[in-house]
């Protein structure tokens, strides 16, 4: 069962707002509905899933609907016609009471201007969601303490939202958000009003956070940097209508139509992109039983200067240079020696965004090797792959497409690499 | 002129809608007059019947709770000068007027804005209304007053209320309509009913705007009850009046004083309380 479902969801506003739909429906333009019936058509058409634990992104310009189409998540903007599913649960079908009961305990939200309580303190901002679900004072001081904890505001209790700064202050909103233990997070342009030092920041903690709690997230958002850094997948707004959805490789790959195109050009690769998205296929590489003759071969093959050596299991064991094979070779060596260890191969993460393989792979003569936490070898990345990648060259994927690695599942970006980005 | 052709009645019509309202309404004027009458003479009796310097004595604490030792000082010595103007009985007349028809138009104004923050087609309904209401002039109110309510306090109470009552619906949709949509929405987004975001979330945030209306009310409360003089109703109007009557300048001057001294200590006191609620809001 999926998270949240969204099926053939409109919303209008406005008084003929059926008629609307029905108009919609029969293919009508949203200009043209608006002008015959007086409404504005905010959501036309959406469906989607979220699956458990994913971080869904809606990017759009202001206008677009993005902020209607998260409302109608919670009912707060009842669509028109459609319906939302929460859990299996059809939101439409409940009472208001009921209703009430799925936003104290399922969703919770968090937004753009922080939308906090100014006469209550940090504490009771917190526990704004259980006091509201009426549990008992002391649990809940409790977990609101705990909440601020995870956000990084032990300290902060007693203060006033006003004595906090912007990003301060969010962090309070998501710690109210937190509280509840709702499974599903909305966020409207949580971080829009932040500066962009503390929004990267926010960012970064949300990954992270969301690394533990695995909660369900949909983060609406007009940048389609924080989209791609965040978004396990996005959703691309436009009038209403979602117009691309998918990962952020797809969408950089093949923008649906111009209005996306012009959106990716502007997208900083180095940070969405994550190593997996752009490794290659490892081919200068050799099993450590082989030997200098066959490592010699295999260079002269390939005519390159440098050679992985992995174990039977694919495991990065070291790198071979030609000075080093040629040297073996002279001094009769029959296997592979003295090598660089693996220690010393400059090698990154699959999740490591672009930004953090750039001075790694400067400083490397090799290939920078991909490599999960069991260090096997998953790609390499050739440096002129990076610089063709970070030149915005969409052509990267054409032939020498990481099939195998983006099909697992796109840019779940996180900035904790392994910690082996050793610098030889 | 054409327009001269034809006389419009306008006030024919409300002399047939008031009498149809003394034929058929006297019940309930008579209920309200009955209950306005045995609060308005509970209070008066309940100010007047301890020594004039307990009373000083509470309204100093109370000053100095609201703003202070040189406010309860100066409060102190003012209540005090009423005293030996020989206008006690007076003065304490005209502040349980004045905090009765204060009381009745908040109970009554401040759910009025409740609603009409929330609808807007009762916004739009309450406003022509309160506008009628704050601008014709407050002596019209007395003649109805009088004849659904005889002469005497009462009617006083009455018109009073009429007329101070705009300020309290006014303000009060202005404080909930004020208070940042977001904030509201937080509340909704976590399951609240509306009764708790109104009780927890909009009241409290609203406060200051609500408390200049209170502010408001009695001030203009304090000024009609002078007016409410003429019919009766006692207390420092009956002195201004007298004064007026009799050109008596000084008489005047000594009832005018005795209002402006209740009128200071009034406003000065429900402003800090206001001040108070925003300190709150403002952190």
């Amino acid at each position: 069962m999926s998270a949240v479902e969204v099926r053939d969801v409109y919303k209008v506003f406005g008084a003929k707002a059926d008629a609307a739909v029905k108009m919609l429906k029969a293919g009508k333009t949203r200009e043209e509905v608006a002008e015959a019936t007086n409404t504005v058509p905010a959501v036309i058409d959406a469906s989607f899933t979220i699956e458990r634990g994913e971080i869904f992104v809606v990017m759009g310009l202001s206008g677009s609907g993005k902020s209607t189409l998260v409302r109608c998540l919670n009912l707060m903007h009842p669509p028109t016609s459609g319906s939302v599913l929460i859990d299996g649960q059809d939101l439409m079908s409940l009472t208001p009471a009921e209703l009430r009961e799925v936003r104290s305990e399922k969703i919770s939200m968090v937004f753009q201007h922080f939308g906090l309580f100014p006469h209550r303190t940090v504490l009771e901002n917190a526990a704004w969601g259980l006091e509201v679900r009426k549990v008992p004072e002391a649990e809940r001081r409790e977990r609101a303490a705990e909440a601020l904890g995870l956000v990084g505001l032990a300290g902060w209790a007693d203060s006033y939202p006003g004595e906090l700064s912007g990003g301060m202050q969010q962090r309070v909103g998501l710690a109210r958000a937190l509280a509840t233990d709702a499974d599903v997070l909305l966020m409207d342009e949580a971080f829009s009003a932040l500066d962009p030092l503390i929004r990267s920041e926010m960012q970064e903690q949300l990954v992270s956070l969301q690394q533990d709690l695995e909660k369900t997230i949909v983060f609406i958002t007009h940048d389609l940097n924080e989209a791609m850094f965040l978004g396990d997948r996005i959703a691309i707004m436009k009038a209403g209508r979602i117009v691309q959805l998918g990962t952020t490789e797809e969408i950089l790959r093949a923008p649906a139509d111009d209005y996306v195109r012009a959106f990716v050009q502007d997208v900083d690769r180095s940070r969405v992109l994550t190593a997996s998205a752009v490794m290659e296929e490892p081919v200068a590489m050799i099993l450590r039983r082989e030997g200098p003759s066959a490592a010699l071969r295999e260079m002269r093959l390939r005519q390159t200067s440098g050679l992985m050596v992995v174990d039977e299991r694919k495991r990065l064991v070291g790198a071979a240079t030609d000075d080093d094979v040629v040297r073996m070779i002279r001094s009769g060596a029959d296997k592979l020696e003295h090598l660089m260890t693996a220690d010393e191969v400059a090698q990154v993460g699959p999740d490591t965004p672009l930004v953090d393989c750039l001075i790694p792979s400067a400083e490397s003569r090799l290939p920078l090797a991909v490599v999960d936490d069991d260090r096997t070898l998953l790609g390499v990345i050739p440096r002129v792959t990076l610089l063709n990648v970070l030149g915005g060259n969409d052509t990267n994927g054409a032939e020498c497409s990481p099939d195998e690695t983006s099909a697992e599942g796109g840019a779940a970006v996180t900035t904790a690499a392994t910690d082996g980005e050793a610098v030889s | 002129m054409v327009l001269n052709a034809y006389r419009l009645p306008v006030g024919t019509w409300v002399d047939s809608a008031v009498d149809w309202m003394t034929d058929n309404l006297e019940w309930l004027f008579d209920a309200v007059s009955a209950f306005l009458k045995a609060l308005i003479d509970g209070l008066e009796s309940g100010l007047l019947w301890p020594s004039a310097l307990v009373v000083v004595a509470i309204v100093a604490v109370l000053a100095y709770i609201a703003k202070g030792w040189r406010f309860s000082l100066l409060t102190a010595a003012s209540f005090a000068v009423i005293a030996m103007m020989g206008l006690w009985d007076e003065a304490m007349s005209t502040l349980s007027l004045v905090l009765v028809a204060s009381s009745v138009a908040l109970l009554v104004g401040i759910p009025l804005g409740i609603i009409a923050a929330r609808s807007d087609r009762f916004s739009s309904m309450l406003r022509p209304v309160l506008d009628l209401m704050q601008t014709m002039p407050s002596l019209v109110y007395l003649i109805p007053a009088i004849v659904f309510f005889g002469i005497g306090k009462v009617p006083g109470v009455v018109a009073t209320v009429v007329f101070a009552l705009p300020p309290a619906a006014r303000l009060t949709e202005l404080g909930l309509r004020q208070v940042d949509p977001e904030v509201v929405e937080a509340g909704e987004a976590f399951g609240a009913t509306p009764m708790k975001i109104l009780t927890r979330v909009q009241v409290p945030l609203a406060l200051p705007t609500i408390m200049a209306g209170v502010n408001q009310v009695i001030m203009l409360a304090l000024s009609m009850v002078v007016i409410a003089g003429m019919v009766g109703a006692g207390g420092l109007g009956a002195v201004i009046f007298r004064g007026v009557t009799r050109l008596d300048v000084g008489l005047g001057f000594e009832g005018g004083l005795g209002v402006v001294i209740m009128a200071v200590f009034l406003d000065r006191i429900t402003a800090a309380f206001g001040d108070r609620a925003n300190k709150r809001v403002s952190h």
